[in-house]
């Protein structure tokens, strides 16, 4: 195995981009990826993306071929990795195992979904078929309710607060509103998100991740090549994926992500390092109660610690371990295939200590956690400031 | 689009049914939070037609206020248009009924429009170029709606009845329109197919892409081209589909809340569609005094703006004179209904009677 760097990452305003399509959207994430690295296209080898539903969001399969070719870079392979939520990090996984094996060395990984091209109703069921559609939503449970059961059984179980789920928001939108490319750039009050029309007792609106539209690009490349290329490198140390079932009605315990345990564990193994190692962390919140769980389950906090550690500000920017910097999926926004690479983004920005106002302060260890479903699939990437 | 010849209103006025209904009783049926709906879509009540009004009765009912205001007799009008997007029948005129009940018929000619909310500007339009080009002296132009929201659907909040009518000439005019500007694309923000008793829409896309796209580029060519600011105007209409979206697009083009506030009638009775722009022009009119200016922008979905540039003569003095209520004495009268009676009301009660 190889050591593996990003030399180029590139990402698009997230929100709603009413005048641009999935390939655009695509192409301009890639093309700022391969300028920020310094790269030319025929250097290319292989491209992968990271997309959830484009056959059911915008009637469209086989985007991977298709984004490649109008980037100019129609004579390369591309394939597009789907796992839900976590179709993202997946392609990233997938890319760094391509560079790692010494199968390719130049590595495009991009990450696209257009969400609005369709109405709120569709979208949410597009979404919701991320779950068991034969065991779950044709029963009426959608996504947002699933997540619900997981945030009443947290509650009950370990106490969890309305008011701890809330903090999670209030907090991300906090750290969205130094981002300039997120959705939501705007800061937001407590008593503001439990005065939410509610969604799925207890989520609120401002407990649920938006729909989005966005792109995000990295450019991957043996690290012994590193020095070719201009774009400042960022090492991605380790990856650990994990699986869990499909359907939450067959898990022992709701109010654990199984699936991002056994990422996190493979990916802290693989890089000879704890959870205390890491200083900051994207984490997958899609729903606030989901980031309380991530951050237990990835072991910075003991299980049933994360809504107080939340409500205690140890979360926050700067402070213990500064979790969602970006402003997560909550506020810099989710089109959903994009997350994955959107978060590594983040993560080499602040390595490379790019990240202006939401900057942490000197890091050496970056995190990201990247979900599909209700947890049936996880993937953890560990990221390590180049020297 | 300047005017050839001088065109104006000759006499104006507004019909609002009064029963009314809150967005509180409307989410009680829907287990949605109607306060609060309410409040984001800055709407307290919006109007509902009793089962025998209609686009015709209203439009009727403006008509004939209108023009007592203007002086003249049915047989004076050489052409009635009226816009609306629920026309009583999909084929049969509502002008030809209009026309009738006015004694105006057979001597002149009539149509419908149909352009979503902005089908009474396009009737603005057509009637300023007759008269400005000499063909006809009197034109009736009509903005009238009893629009639909599905039952549950977020437009059920707002989707109201009323309507405005306008008597166009060349002569005795109470305002003078200068010019008129439009912007129109081919954009899928709102529709409904033959056939369907409710439109659909695409949620959040009518607003940026939709609405505050043409309301802007239509009202910034209008400024362009009469080299006038929006300080220049005394008084401003937008289109208001909610209390909210006229006051966001006139603060982004420099209109302050003060000129737009007498025209701004949604809060009270809804979006009454096609009759929004018209209603509000002359709840302006209602207040206006000589040599006031009162730039209009429509916005119809599908999509396309009017705007128009307006000018206050000396005879809207005839106004106060006229004996017709105004739009404020109209509004006043209201009674407040149950969702069931609306229901009844909007036959959305099968089989009922």
């Amino acid at each position: 195995m190889r050591d593996v760097v990003i030399i180029g990452i590139g990402e698009t305003e997230f929100g709603e981009l009413w005048d641009k399509s999935l390939r655009e959207i695509g192409i301009e994430a890639g093309l700022k990826a391969l300028q920020d690295g310094g790269v030319r296209g025929e250097e290319v080898d292989r491209m992968y993306i990271g997309n959830m539903s484009a056959g059911k969001l915008i009637d469209q399969e086989h985007v991977a071929p298709l984004i490649a070719d109008y980037a100019g870079l129609s004579h390369i392979p591309s394939t597009r990795v789907e796992s839900g939520g976590a179709s993202g990090g997946m392609a990233l996984s997938e890319a760094y195992k391509t560079v790692a094996s010494g199968m390719d060395d130049i590595v495009v990984v991009g990450g696209a979904e257009k969400m609005t091209d369709v109405g709120e109703e569709e979208a949410k069921k597009i979404l919701s078929s991320t779950a068991d559609q034969e065991w779950e939503i044709v029963f009426g449970a959608t996504f947002d309710s699933l997540y619900a059961m997981m945030a009443r059984y947290h509650m009950d179980e370990y106490g969890t607060t309305r008011e701890q789920l809330a903090e999670v928001a209030v907090k991300n939108h906090s750290n969205a509103s130094k981002n300039p490319m997120a959705q939501f750039p705007r800061e937001t009050n407590k008593d503001f998100v439990m005065g939410a029309p509610m969604v799925s007792e207890p989520l609120g609106m401002f407990d649920c991740a938006p729909l989005s539209d966005g792109g995000a690009a990295l450019v991957l490349c043996p690290a012994e090549r590193a020095d070719e290329f201009e774009g400042q490198p960022v090492e991605i140390v380790s990856m650990g994926e994990g699986g869990d079932t499909i359907a939450v009605h067959e898990r022992e315990d709701i109010g654990t992500l199984k699936a991002t345990k056994r990422a996190a564990k493979k990916a802290y193994e693989r890089a000879d390092i704890t959870a205390e190692d890491i200083d900051f962390a994207e984490v997958h919140d899609n729903f606030t109660i989901t980031e309380i769980m991530a951050i237990e389950d990835l072991g910075f906090f003991d299980k049933g610690e994360g809504g107080p550690a939340t409500e205690e500000g140890r979360t926050r920017l700067n402070s213990e371990i500064s979790i969602n910097t970006s402003g997560g999926l909550k506020a810099k926004g989710r089109p959903v295939g994009a997350v994955g690479i959107s978060q590594a983004v983040e993560a080499v920005e602040q390595l490379r200590e790019d990240a202006g106002d939401r900057q942490v302060e000197d890091p050496e260890y970056g995190l990201t956690h990247n979900m599909g479903g209700t947890g049936a699939s996880a993937v953890v990437h560990i990221f390590r400031r180049w020297s | 689009m300047k005017a050839k010849n001088e065109v104006g209103i000759k006499g104006y006025a507004g019909y609002v049914p009064r029963y009314r209904i809150t967005p509180e009783e409307i989410g009680d049926v829907w287990g949605k939070d109607g306060e609060t709906m309410g409040k984001g879509l800055r709407v307290q009540s919006k109007s509902v037609p009793s089962p025998d009004e209609d686009v015709v009765t209203i439009s009727t009912q403006a008509a004939k206020w209108a023009m007592k205001r203007a002086g003249i007799e049915g047989e004076d009008l050489e052409a009635i248009y009226v816009g609306s997007e629920s026309h009583p029948y999909a084929v049969k005129p509502t002008a030809t009924i209009v026309a009738a009940s006015l004694a105006a018929s057979p001597h002149m000619t009539a149509a419908d429009y149909e352009f979503a909310c902005k089908a009474g500007t396009a009737a603005f339009q057509t009637c300023m170029g007759l008269i400005s080009s000499g063909m006809i002296e009197n034109g009736m132009a009509i903005g009238a709606d009893t629009s639909q929201g599905a039952p549950g659907d977020a437009l059920e909040y707002t989707a109201a009845a009323g309507g405005a009518a306008y008597v166009m000439g060349s002569k005795n005019l109470l305002a003078e329109i200068e010019e008129t500007v439009s912007y129109t694309t081919d954009t899928p923000d709102f529709w409904r197919r033959e056939g369907e008793k409710y439109p659909q829409h695409g949620g959040r896309f009518t607003g940026k892409p939709a609405y505050f796209r043409h309301i802007t580029n239509c009202t910034e060519k209008m400024l362009e081209s009469t080299g006038n600011r929006p300080e220049d105007y005394d008084y401003a209409v937008f289109h208001q589909p909610n209390g909210k979206f006229p006051v966001k697009a006139a603060k982004k083009l420099g209109f302050s809340k003060e000129q737009l506030d007498p025209g701004l009638l949604v809060t009270n009775i809804g979006n009454t569609y096609s009759g929004a722009v018209p209603l509000g022009l002359a709840a302006t009119l209602d207040q206006a005094e000589p040599g006031d200016n009162i730039l209009v922008t429509s916005y119809g979905s599908g999509a396309g703006s009017d705007s128009f540039d307006i000018t206050v003569t000396e005879n809207i003095e005839r106004v106060k004179e006229s004996n017709v209520p105004t739009v404020e004495e109209v509004i006043s009268n209201e009674e407040f209904i149950s969702y069931s009676v609306y229901a009844k009301f909007r036959e959305k009660i099968e089989g009922g009677r």
